[in-house]
């Protein structure tokens, strides 16, 4: 209904008609949204909140199927010592490790967590649709139900947008009911907000279910400006379409004050209806025990430290 | 899921007001000679947080008599870079109060603790180092070989930025070498006598900064007071009027920052969501007292609702309540006479035909509280147009075309500010050339820095603030 159709210049006619972004105005509004005091019962709240937020990832050419299989005991039961805590909202790791994830989730309780795949190439997205598509096809045949994408950034810069949708299309394809989309846009090498707003507009257009900052590969990645235009391009794609599309920072999260400045950002731009890890997800690893770390202080009014959270 | 702030109260345990203040002249606290006292109160809670002096005639010839001795005595035996040392030792007390004076100013004034702590003080601190850099370059301001002094300057500054306007009105004079009577606002006299004890703490010479508490007997007796070489005021209109007048059989110097009826002018191009921030920016920073608020929203008529639709949903997130809650994003309205100024030219809007809209807020009980409001359906003709409200009410007019937008901005008495909103960089500089206003924003609102310049057109002033210019209103010489 946005789109007569996937042409290059149905495309173009579409994303220029989008408002502009002002860079000084949306940093600036980022900032004071920064401001916000969030205390007690409102940081407890929050502190869980993004934990099942939490794609719980690892992404290193030096994973090895115990790394991954100790990730997903942590994606489980988050601390050891403490039940109550919710269990993160996905897995995130590369292609080969989807298997081992999803069996080592399956067998210790963790059968309701997803596991996302990077597909398409990640992260650079340099190799053919067709090999991108047998990527996304193994990636769900091993058992993901989440694939992140990689949109073609080369081809987006040079203004080769019927590209950039044309591979999305084929993907969600392929992804059908078996799996969530999140398209990564890769917002730190589209540099400009008019970019990020276009390049979100496009991904949800051509059928994302999640439009992500960044792959992690790259800086910088999810900031808070950044993340503000892509929460008020899906709110504006909801007033459009009645569909709610996810936003999914990652990069650069790794403390739980930038935890909590990314929730009052979705509260205050996209509205409470995205608090809900099936709509906002937060791409990390390290957070993780930082989160635990100040939720332990909140619990007990102490401190602990580094050994009394989990290292993977 | 709902996420509820709560809340975040900044602690009160840092100041520490006296039950009663004196009146500060020649270095010193000292009681006047026959003044009565009045409360200051809180307008958040009407609680009272003090009793202020009223000066009296007697009082202001003292304090005249002091500035004017300090003037010849040791002010103006002073280097430059003298008197630059003491702004700069002004400048850095300020910034190591800067918690205090943020957490006064909003008891005093209503204000919210985020726009003390993250915008006055820290540009009264700014104002303070700027000038102390001037201070010792003056020759070099392009005012002239060895412009002069006036001598004594009298200055009347308003409530609605207690410690700023302070800030904008002390700050050059002490540069370019003059020395201080000043009076704050009735309703708001905390912070300029808690900088007061500031000017002790940094061992300003005494007599060269003098506070005087009262109201508006107290302002005249300085406006009339024959050892006063030039007036400073900030404030209404009406009571510029009257200065004007005072002051027009004198040689006194006079600059006057006035009211206002800023328009904030969206074209069809403009980035929308910053825009919407800008609006927002423009009419309820400060509960929009504000002389230079955007008051009147000027808006393309083809992306009217649109925008509309958003400044509703954007309106409907403003954090009203507590000023010293660190999340709260309007205030308390200054006092009971504001308010009922407010309440009757919206009642006037109603009355006219215009059409009222607030977002669902829950009011406090106690204290003076108005919800951020908008009027649609305002023509020219409406009192909501024409007349300055200063408060967080904002007329909604639409417009077809660049000129009839222009035309539009400039019909009004009033000439201070104005906001324009484009994607295009030619038709922000072509609006700026038509704009008949001392300050235009182009993409932003309320942004202020102690280079730039501030004064208005019209009814809402003479003279410029801040910057090289307004050097030039606290100097004699050959460009005066």
């Amino acid at each position: 209904m946005l789109l007569t159709d996937s042409s290059e210049s149905s495309i173009k006619s579409f994303l220029k008609n989008l408002s502009p972004v002002d860079q000084v105005g949306a940093d600036s509004r980022a900032a004071m949204l920064a401001t916000r005091s969030i205390k007690t019962s409102s940081k407890l709240w929050a502190i869980e909140t993004a934990i099942a937020m939490i794609d719980l990832t690892t992404l290193e050419g030096a994973d090895t199927p115990g790394k991954v299989a100790a990730l997903c005991t942590k994606a489980v039961r988050p601390d050891p010592s403490d039940s109550s805590v919710p269990h993160v909202g996905a897995v995130c790791v590369y292609n080969d490790m989807v298997k081992i994830a999803r069996e080592h989730l399956d067998n210790n309780g963790g059968k309701e967590i997803p596991v996302a795949a990077v597909s398409t190439a990640f992260p650079s997205g340099r190799a053919s649709l067709d090999v991108k598509k047998r990527d996304t096809e193994d990636a769900i045949a091993s058992g993901a139900t989440e694939i992140d994408m990689v949109i073609d950034r080369g081809a987006f810069l040079s203004g080769n947008l019927e590209k950039v949708f044309t591979e999305i299309v084929c993907i969600k394809e392929i992804c059908g009911e078996r799996a969530h989309l999140k398209v990564i846009l890769e917002t730190g090498e589209l540099v400009t907000y008019d970019n990020v707003r276009k390049a979100s507009f496009l991904a949800m257009a051509a059928g994302a279910d999640f439009i992500k900052t960044s792959t992690g590969k790259v800086t910088p990645a999810a900031t808070a400006p950044v993340v503000l235009v892509m929460l008020e391009a899906v709110r504006d794609y909801f007033a459009m379409t009645g569909k709610r599309i996810g936003v999914k920072p990652a990069g650069g999260i790794r403390t739980t004050k930038d935890a909590i400045k990314q929730l009052v950002l979705v509260n205050e731009t996209a509205g409470p209806d995205w608090l809900d890890p099936k709509l906002f997800r937060i791409g990390a690893s390290a957070l993780l025990n930082d989160l635990l770390m100040q939720r332990m202080k909140m619990k007990s009014g102490q401190y602990s430290g580094r050994n009394y959270v989990t290292l993977d | 899921m709902k996420f509820e702030y709560a809340p975040a109260p900044e602690s009160t345990a840092i100041v520490n007001i006296q039950s009663e203040y004196n009146l500060f002249i020649d270095g010193k606290f000292v009681p006047s000679k026959g003044g009565k006292r009045f409360e200051t109160i809180n307008p958040a809670n009407e609680k009272v947080l003090s009793r202020v002096t009223q000066a009296t005639a007697s009082d202001v010839d003292k304090a005249v008599k002091a500035a004017s001795e300090a003037y010849r005595k040791t002010w103006s035996k002073l280097t430059g870079a003298q008197r630059g040392k003491y702004l700069f030792r002004i400048a850095r007390i300020l910034q190591e109060r800067a918690r205090e004076f943020a957490v006064l100013e909003s008891m005093d004034n209503g204000k919210p603790i985020r726009e003390t702590r993250d915008t006055d003080i820290p540009l009264a601190a700014a104002h303070f180092f700027y000038h102390a850099g001037w201070a010792d370059k003056l020759d070099y301001a392009g005012l002239g070989k060895n412009p002069k002094p006036h001598g004594v300057v009298g200055q009347i500054i308003p409530w609605n930025f207690p410690m700023l306007m302070l800030a904008w009105k002390v700050a050059p004079a002490l540069a370019t070498g003059n020395t201080v009577v000043l009076k704050p606002a009735e309703t708001t006299p905390l912070t300029a006598l808690l900088f007061a004890e500031v000017c002790q703490q940094a061992d300003l010479p005494k007599g060269v900064v003098n506070i005087l508490t009262g109201d508006g007997a107290t302002g005249a007796a300085i406006v009339n007071h024959p050892g006063i070489n030039k007036i400073a005021f900030t404030g209404s209109t009406e009571v510029g009027k009257i200065i004007a007048k005072s002051v027009a059989s004198s040689k006194k110097a006079l600059t006057l920052e006035l009211g206002g009826k800023g328009a904030n002018i969206i074209f069809e191009d403009a980035p929308i969501d910053e825009t919407v921030e800008g609006i927002i920016n423009g009419i309820y920073f400060n509960q929009g007292h504000v002389c230079c608020a955007g008051s009147r929203l000027l808006v393309q008529e083809n992306i009217k609702e649109e925008l509309l639709e958003k400044l509703k949903r954007r309106m409907s997130m403003i954090r009203v309540g507590d000023p010293l809650d660190k999340n709260t994003d309007l205030g308390a309205i200054n006092s009971q006479a504001q308010l009922m100024k407010i309440r009757e030219l919206s009642e006037s809007g109603d009355a006219e035909g215009a059409e009222r809209w607030s977002p669902q807020c829950e009011l406090p009980e106690k204290g003076f509280w108005f919800p951020p409001t908008f009027f649609t359906g305002v023509s020219q003709a409406h009192r909501i147009a024409r007349e300055e409200i200063f408060g967080p009410v904002l007329s909604v007019i639409s417009f077809r075309t660049p000129s009839e937008a222009i035309e539009k901005a400039n019909n009004t008495p009033f000439g201070l500010s104005a906001g324009i909103w484009t994607d295009k960089g030619s038709r922000i500089l072509w609006s700026a050339q038509q704009l008949k206003a001392g300050v235009i924003w182009a993409n932003t609102f309320n942004k202020f820095d102690p280079a730039s310049p501030f004064g208005g057109y019209k009814e809402s002033g003479w003279g410029r603030e801040g910057g090289r210019h307004g050097l030039s209103a606290y100097l004699k010489g050959d460009f005066s």
